[in-house]
């Protein structure tokens, strides 16, 4: 650096930090290490595109007229000439044609939303598998729940402003809905559209909605997101060195700096690309809205396709009773399924918590096999919405795999309550499977391939101990985790204060249930050097049948079986 | 960053410019810890004429290595200034207007642009792996929770300020201020209440009346049933002088069908069908708007008479009285009474005699 450069940097450092004495917490903010994991870009990715969504939309905003009034197109689109429209759809049609980029900048906004919701999606299930919602950071797991119901509503509003047919269609149904909530529907319609649907106002409210009162609570949330992320400090995957009482990554600066920079960039690229040579949202081919028409093979954002599916697979239950109407088959499917995933993920912290009495910080995450009955609930909850996800495009997929369409709703009703059920006993002996597989590479080593014959014939495979790295892994919370104390469970015969009593019964079967995992005898028989101190644990397997070779190396399952 | 660099660098903690936290540092930063490497040193590291650095100054592999970087990385900045000049290049030099033109225009947009992008993330990339040394440091996590001594100082600020400002003590203060909170709730709730009309019975009717045309929806051509050419055809049908108005449309829309003589189920007790009277020459008329949610039923199968919404494919069966047989609705399209008026024209013969459209609350 020459001489000039560092004297008007220094000069600027000073003139910043007499005034706002930030030198010390910025430096601490430039050493602050963050972690590294592929899965801790997810979060990234929707923080990105965030900004990307603001960038292009304010973009979109100097073009986009939120009006309903009707005119006669006369832009550059042809097949539309001449035909009565909003000045919604007419200005989003002016956007794509008549504005130069502007049907980048839509395509971009319109690829970045998915991602956005995509990437919230997959980073919150980063965060239940690894259990980094544990304490202390529940506040953000909440927020994020919270950030994710926000999203989903914004990406409704936004993709319901231009007025075209599909964007109207969707609207319609959210009308529909809406009117069928018992009691304050029909008044929450009037009062949202402004009268009958579709009314002169429900495009300006939306719009109001979506470029300013959501995006707002969206920005001041995702800043206490990140605050928190970092005051708390970010959690790390396990792995040598790393404990729950310290961070272990590259700092801020220059590293993290510089990588993220590049994400971000690699995003808006992705994106670009995306935008340029795959077409979203070709509202001109729609036409503009009118409640008399519709095309086949309607679909929503994929993000809304879960609440569409629930729509579909309901059976037609409605009262009429005291001359009220309770439409069951519209106002069940559109509050219950979400509702129960999200106060369900909402409270699993705390369930959690109670039922283990786990009130430690965590700081390292856990592997998902380690937590075989978090990682069965969120595999069931994933197949939950996936079914009303797959079912939300049914009748595409009839078309496509040439099913018939009502077999498919057939399939997918069973299917809402017995794929969960599957995927939670699956998903838990899988769990349960690497768990033994771990155990048996910590208790016997890594086979290396090298077969040896022994003085008596026999033959015997050589093992070595696993190395630090993956022993550091494995052995994470497996060997010498400490005791939870606050738990319910009892170990002698009369319970413990915390497992009497019905809720106490719940909360110890719960806290067995969690925490059920295959035992891992840390440095006892077997002890994972390949020395052949394994075999008090061969001693049992042997003896039905095994060799003495077998017998001396513990035998393939010995460590499974035999103890 | 999975190597780790370390090997007798001194971290010196994030308190580096105080010298009282230096000498009992509360957060130590960098591996190995300070203790450990004054032992390997045998030295006074801050006594030391060697400058500690938190960071090495020159990056991990063989120097050739880091100067094709530098040149790969120094290309590639080169290529998305290039791009980003290209873009506004683009931008200047295509109009738009025509599809071609927006296509052409679209593409050297998005293509300059991704690579303006691209270039500064893969060169950002190559910069960080291999012209900044690879280090893996640790930071020290405080536990969260604060220090019992500060916990108690808090509460001992919070309670003076809570007797000082005399909320606990006078009651009165406290229970107005909390009574005036209540109304000012709900104040703003009541402002919102001129964002739309009540809906009185408004759901309830349609505009069709007595001797009102039904006109082709598209062409708003009235029609005869001769003109339908044969039967099996559904034609989506809307009210005379409505034809634009998308909040009559949303609740009038009709859909009218012309059987075969002999295929209408009529309603008798004991069996559900179309209201014979309600028909003309066989041409049957039902609402559109799907009694689930209120999407227009576009679809129609004619060997087997089937309505489908397309939405959430809610199944009517035309021939009798558009009775749901699967999905998601829970009654039928409500049939319109139509006839003929002295022109020969299909017109309705009154409202609807039941409320169109998705279910709501006062429905019954």
């Amino acid at each position: 650096m020459t001489s000039g450069t560092e004297k008007a940097l220094e000069g600027t450092g000073r003139f910043l930090d007499d005034r706002l004495r930030a030198a010390k917490s910025v430096n601490t903010f430039l050493r602050k290490i963050f972690p590294d994991h592929w899965s801790f870009l997810l979060g990234e990715i929707a923080l990105y595109t965030f900004i990307i969504l603001l960038l292009t939309g304010t973009f979109l905003t100097l073009f986009f007229q939120p009006s309903m009034s009707e005119v006669v197109y006369h832009g550059a689109y042809t097949p539309l000439r001449g035909v009565r429209m909003s000045e919604a759809y007419a200005s989003t049609l002016n956007i794509s044609f008549d504005v130069r980029g502007g049907l980048l900048m839509r395509q971009i906004h319109h690829w970045a939303a998915l991602l956005f919701m995509a990437a919230i999606f997959v980073h919150m299930l980063r965060i239940f598998f690894t259990g980094a919602y544990r304490k202390p950071r529940e506040f953000n797991w909440l927020i994020g729940i919270v950030l994710l119901t926000l999203g989903l509503l914004e990406g409704l509003f936004g993709y319901s402003l231009p007025d075209d047919l599909l964007s109207g269609t969707g609207l319609r149904i959210t009308q529909g809905v809406l009117q069928s909530i018992p009691i304050v529907g029909t008044y929450g319609s009037y009062f949202l559209f402004g009268g009958p649907f579709p009314g002169h106002d429900i495009i300006p409210r939306l719009y109001i909605i979506h470029v300013l009162l959501i995006p707002a609570l969206l920005l001041a949330l995702i800043s206490a997101h990140l605050f928190l992320m970092f005051h708390q400090k970010h959690t790390q995957m396990p792995g040598k060195g790393r404990t729950d009482r310290n961070v272990v990554g590259a700092p801020t600066y220059p590293y993290f700096m510089a990588k993220t920079g590049a994400f971000f960039f690699f995003i808006f690229a992705v994106l670009a690309l995306l935008s340029t040579f795959a077409q979203i949202n070709p509202i001109w081919l729609f036409g503009p809205y009118n409640p008399s028409g519709i095309t086949a093979g309607s679909q929503p954002d994929f993000y809304m396709g879960a609440l569409e599916g629930a729509l579909r697979i309901m059976p037609a239950w409605e009262w009429n009773v005291f001359g009220h109407t309770f439409a069951f088959n519209v106002f069940i499917p559109a509050l219950v399924p979400l509702g129960v995933l999200f106060t369900g993920a909402a409270l699993w912290p705390f369930i959690e918590r109670w039922a283990t009495g786990d009130h430690r910080e965590h700081h390292v995450n856990d592997r998902p096999r380690n937590a075989p009955t978090r990682t069965a609930i969120g595999m069931a909850a994933v197949t939950f919405w996936g079914v009303l996800w797959l079912e939300g495009a049914n009748d595409v997929i009839a078309h496509q795999l040439q099913i018939p369409l009502y077999t498919l709703t057939w399939i997918a009703r069973v299917g809402i309550f017995v794929g969960p059920a599957i995927a939670y006993w699956v998903t838990k002996r899988i769990c349960l499977g690497l768990q033994r597989k771990d155990a048996h590479l910590l208790e016997h080593g890594v086979e290396t391939g090298i077969i040896r014959q022994l003085p008596d014939g026999g033959y015997v495979e050589d093992t070595r101990p696993v190395d630090e790295d993956l022993r550091a892994v494995l052995e994470w919370n497996r060997v010498g985790a400490p005791e939870l104390t606050a738990g319910p469970a009892a170990k002698d015969e009369v319970p413990a204060r915390g497992a009497r009593g019905p809720l106490g019964r719940l909360r110890a079967t719960a806290d067995r249930v969690i925490t059920e995992s295959i035992p891992v005898e840390g440095d006892g028989h077997g002890n994972g050097y390949g020395n052949g101190h394994g075999a008090a644990a061969a001693v049992t397997a042997g003896e039905q049948g095994a060799t003495p070779a077998e017998r001396d190396q513990g035998g393939p399952d010995g460590g499974d079986t035999g103890h | 960053m999975s190597e780790t660099h370390g090997g007798g660098q001194i971290p010196p903690g994030d308190g580096a410019e105080d010298p009282q936290e230096m000498r009992a540092p509360r957060r130590v930063i960098g591996t190995p810890p300070p203790a450990r490497s004054r032992t390997l040193l045998q030295a006074e590291p801050d006594t030391d004429g060697e400058v500690e650095r938190w960071l090495p100054a020159e990056p991990s592999g063989p120097p050739q290595q880091a100067k094709h970087a530098e040149r790969l990385v120094s290309a590639l900045f080169v290529l998305s200034a290039l791009a980003s000049i290209g873009f506004i290049a683009a931008y200047v030099g295509l109009e738009v207007g025509p599809l071609a033109s927006v296509q052409r225009s679209n593409l050297a947009l998005g293509v300059s642009m991704s690579v303006a992008f691209g270039a500064l993330a893969v060169g950002a990339v190559i910069w960080v792996r291999f012209l900044m040394p690879s280090v893996e440091l640790t930071e020290e996590r405080k536990p969260l929770a604060s220090s019992p001594e500060v916990r108690a100082e808090f509460k001992k600020t919070f309670d003076e300020g809570a007797e000082a400002s005399g909320f606990v003590k006078r009651k009165m203060v406290r229970r107005t201020l909390i009574a005036a909170t209540i109304p000012l709730a709900v104040a703003p709730i009541v402002l919102l209440r001129d964002m739309g009309p009540l809906p009185g019975t408004s759901l309830r009717h349609t505009v069709w009346r007595k001797g009102m045309r039904m006109l082709v929806y598209g062409p708003n051509t009235p029609l005869r049933p001769a003109d339908f050419a044969i039967p099996g055809q559904m034609i989506t049908v809307v009210p005379d002088g409505y034809q634009d108005n998308l909040d009559v449309l949303a609740k009038a829309t009709t859909i009218i069908i012309k059987f075969a003589p002999g295929q209408l189920v009529p309603n008798r007790p004991g069996q559900e069908g179309t209201i014979m009277n309600w028909t003309v020459d066989n041409i049957v008329a039902y609402s559109k708007i799907c009694t689930h949610v209120g999407c227009p039923v576009a679809l129609y199968e004619q060997t087997t008479h089937h309505i489908l919404c397309p939405c959430h494919q809610s199944t009517f069966d035309a021939t009798r009285g558009a009775k749901v047989i699967f999905g998601p609705a829970a009654r039928p399209l409500p049939q319109l009474p139509i006839g003929v008026d002295a022109e020969g024209f299909l017109v309705a013969e009154s409202d609807y005699h039941e409320p169109v459209g998705p279910s709501f609350w006062e429905r019954g």
